[in-house]
Order: structure tokens, then C-alpha cells, then sequence
């Protein structure tokens, strides 16, 4: 048994995250739970996680470049930036898996069958990992709109699926990255379910000047923002644990 | 101070980021080959509202070792595709007993957690054993009243269980606000 408690995390800021219920996104319908999700207080269960070292989760971050030396069609960027908590602190370490559709806007993947070419060799994935400072950094190409079926002429905005690890299993984070002044934002139930417009606005990725590469590539800035730790109820409220 | 990234949905498409070998804790050459332990399975099916597969889900699980620690050289880690009838499978060790709040253990249990189109943000759920003794005294599975069976995997065959995922109406599974 430890002989303290493991610090819980914080919980969200009001408005920040989407709800189940995004009668806009039709999927929601018949897959947000009707009953209130049974609140509890984080134990060793939610503030543990998985180690993701590359070890055993090799690290792939370029994905214009395939085994058989083809360079993938498409603008090159880069995308990078760091992974943070709430308080500001690098989350070193965490996995970033990262997956996108073809510069023609369709997913390596059989269920997709929007009449657009595929990109053969393409797989659209990458896994990177934050350094100690919580930075990091891939190299891909921009993804193309495609087309889905939630309402009459729906089409998604350019976007980029970004999967994260941090330190605790209720740290873990699945959420998309888009492009600064694409019109379909505008028009898409999946961004605009969240109803905070500055949380909204911080899925957007900056053009980054710093991050663009001299006659290869453009670069686009998205930091992504971990769970913190709460205070715990032993302590004064606004003081954070130091713990993790 | 700025508050956490948004969720979004890990929509349709995610199977680019699958490995189905990980579905397997155990697997040779894997992190965990050679750990001790009784080694189980665990197997599920996914369902809407409407009572129908959700055959695009992702499926993650975390868990301790057979002594109840979630530190290495145990990676607790896992993922599973949801096949063509929404279910998912896992191979891994049965868990022991983690420690709770305060005084308090919790009784052996997976957590799970769920990611499909249409899923804003993943749900978080466990899966308990059933006939295990300390189920009796575990602060969650009292918390979820008489809904506290949906957290129950079932023992089908030695070593197999099972615990059925319903997301939505009758039967909706208990989901964790964490
Ligand atoms: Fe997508």
C-alpha cells in the first residue's frame, strides 16, 4: 500500500469538452449512454498508466517518406509543438499516435470509399513522443475534405486524428487537429460540439513561421493540453500537488 | 492556466493506429512474455441503443499485475479492434487486488475504455470478476447500486469471461465519469 494518496486530476473546465449528446452529429443518437456517468474519485486505477517507451513503441515520425524511397504526393508539412498539463508542465515522455487522410481527402483504409484516389503506399500514420520539455514534432502531408454522411453536402474540415498517453490512464486523450481559416469549421457538428469558442479555437493549428523548413516544408503549431493535477482534499484549495 | 484539449471522436477510421497483436498482453515477444500469472481472456460485445453491433470501436484496457501493481515489468496495456459483430478479445492475466482510497482495496478489475464514432470522447468503464470475494468490498461496485452487474464479467468457460458493453437503454452499461 502507498502511504499517500495518488493525486487525482482535475476536472474539466466548464463548456471545454463536447458532450455525448451531439444531436448535430448524428452517430451520437444511439451511442451516448441516457443514463449520468457515475462520477468517482481517481484512484491508483486512473492516475497509473501505461509506460509507452520506443522501445517497444518505435517512434515513426516522418510520413512522406515510405520503405520503398517513394516520396507520398502532397503539400509537405510539419506539425509540432508541446504537450502540456493545465498548469503549463511538459508531460515528457507522452506518445503521440497520429493517423490523417491522403492529400486527396480518403483514409488507407477499406472502409473508405470516397471516389478519390487512394495514394498507393501511403498509410497516413505516425508515432511520435514528447522530450523533456514536452516537445515534439512530425513530418506529413497536408490531408484533403472528405465527404460523410451526417447531413445533405456534410464534408469534414482538413483535419489530423492525434492520439495521446500521458502519465495517467485518465490522462488519455483522442481529439483532431485542424487547419487556421478552413470555411467548413464553421459547418461541422464535431467542431463545433464543443461549446467554449476558445476551446474550440485551440484545436486550430497555427501557421508557424518558426516551424517551417527553408524550401521544404510549411509548418503548423499544435499544442495539445493533458489533464492536470487537482488539489487534493487535504490541502488548501488552489494549491496544486506537486506529485506528478 | 489552460484548460485540457478538447476530445474529439476517434470516428471510423482509426484502425489506422491498430496493432492487433496488442489485443494479446501475453504474446511472444511481447512486453510481458514470461510474467506470471493466471491467464484469462476477456471477450465482450459492444451494442447501441438501438441493440446493434458497434463493429468500429476501440477497444483499451489497464490493468495490474497478478499481485495487484501497476508497475513494470507488467505492461497492463491493451488494444482491440470491435470485429464485424462488435466484439472485442482480449488475452491477459487476471488482475490481483489494488489499493484504494484511504484504508480501502479494490477488488480485482480492468479498466476499459471505448473510443467509436459517434463517442465525442471515450467511455471509461471496468470489468470485474465474478464470485470474487472482495467484490463485496469495493467502493465502486457499491457506488453503482443495482446497476453494479453490468461491471460483473462473466466466468463462461474456465479462464474465459466475458462482460457484454451496452452503450446506450436497457441494460446500459455503468460508465465512469473519471
Ligand atoms: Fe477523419
Amino acid at each position: 500500500m502507498p502511504d499517500t494518496q495518488p493525486p487525482a486530476y482535475r476536472r474539466p473546465a466548464p463548456a471545454t469538452q463536447p458532450a455525448y449528446d451531439s444531436p448535430a452529429y448524428g452517430s451520437t443518437h444511439l451511442r451516448h449512454p441516457k443514463a449520468p456517468l457515475l462520477r468517482m474519485p481517481h484512484t491508483l486505477s486512473e492516475v497509473t498508466g501505461p509506460r509507452m517507451s520506443q522501445g517497444a513503441y518505435p517512434a515513426e515520425a516522418d510520413m512522406t517518406r515510405l520503405p520503398n524511397g517513394r516520396v507520398v504526393m502532397g503539400e509537405r508539412i510539419i506539425i509540432g509543438g508541446r504537450v502540456l498539463d493545465e498548469d503549463g508542465r511538459p508531460v515528457p515522455g507522452a506518445m503521440l499516435e497520429v493517423w490523417q487522410a491522403n492529400a486527396a481527402g480518403r483514409y488507407n483504409h477499406p472502409r473508405d470509399t470516397h471516389d478519390v484516389p487512394l495514394d498507393p503506399d501511403f498509410t497516413g500514420r505516425a508515432r511520435v513522443f514528447a522530450d523533456a520539455e514536452g516537445r515534439y514534432s512530425l513530418t506529413t502531408i497536408r490531408p484533403g475534405a472528405y465527404p460523410w454522411r451526417n447531413h445533405h453536402n456534410a464534408w469534414r474540415p482538413v483535419h489530423v486524428h492525434f492520439s495521446l498517453f500521458g502519465a495517467g490512464f485518465a490522462q488519455r486523450l483522442i481529439t483532431q487537429m485542424y487547419f487556421p481559416g478552413d470555411p467548413l469549421l464553421a459547418l461541422d457538428p464535431v467542431f463545433q460540439a464543443t461549446p467554449d469558442a476558445a476551446a474550440r479555437d485551440r484545436l486550430v493549428a497555427k501557421f508557424d513561421l518558426g516551424l517551417t523548413v527553408p524550401e521544404h516544408a510549411l509548418g503548423y503549431r499544435f499544442d495539445i493540453v493533458l489533464r492536470g493535477a487537482a488539489a487534493t482534499p487535504f490541502e488548501d484549495a488552489g494549491h496544486d500537488d506537486e506529485g506528478h | 492556466m489552460t484548460a485540457a484539449t478538447a476530445h474529439q471522436t476517434a470516428g471510423p477510421y482509426w484502425h489506422l493506429i491498430d496493432f492487433p497483436e496488442w489485443a494479446d498482453l501475453l504474446r511472444a515477444g511481447g512486453p510481458n512474455e514470461g510474467i506470471p500469472g493466471p491467464r484469462i481472456t476477456l471477450t465482450g460485445r459492444i451494442t447501441d441503443g438501438a441493440g446493434a453491433a458497434a463493429p468500429d470501436a476501440m477497444v483499451e484496457i489497464w490493468q495490474a499485475d497478478a499481485a495487484g501493481s501497476y508497475e513494470p515489468p507488467f505492461h497492463g496495456f491493451g488494444r482491440c479492434a470491435a470485429d464485424a459483430d462488435g466484439v472485442f478479445h482480449f488475452t491477459t492475466l487476471r488482475p490481483g487486488s489494488v489499493p484504494g482510497l484511504g484504508n480501502a482495496s479494490q477488488a480485482p478489475h480492468i479498466v476499459l475504455a471505448i473510443f467509436a464514432r459517434g463517442l465525442m470522447k471515450h467511455l471509461v468503464t471496468r470489468a470485474y470478476f465474478a464470485g470474487e470475494p472482495r467484490n463485496a468490498e469495493d467502493p465502486l461496485l457499491a457506488a453503482a447500486g443495482p446497476r453494479a452487474g453490468t461491471l460483473i464479467a462473466k466466468e463462461t468457460a474456465p479462464g474465459s469471461w466475458r462482460l457484454d458493453i451496452v452503450l446506450q437503454g436497457d441494460g446500459e452499461t455503468v460508465f465512469l465519469d473519471v
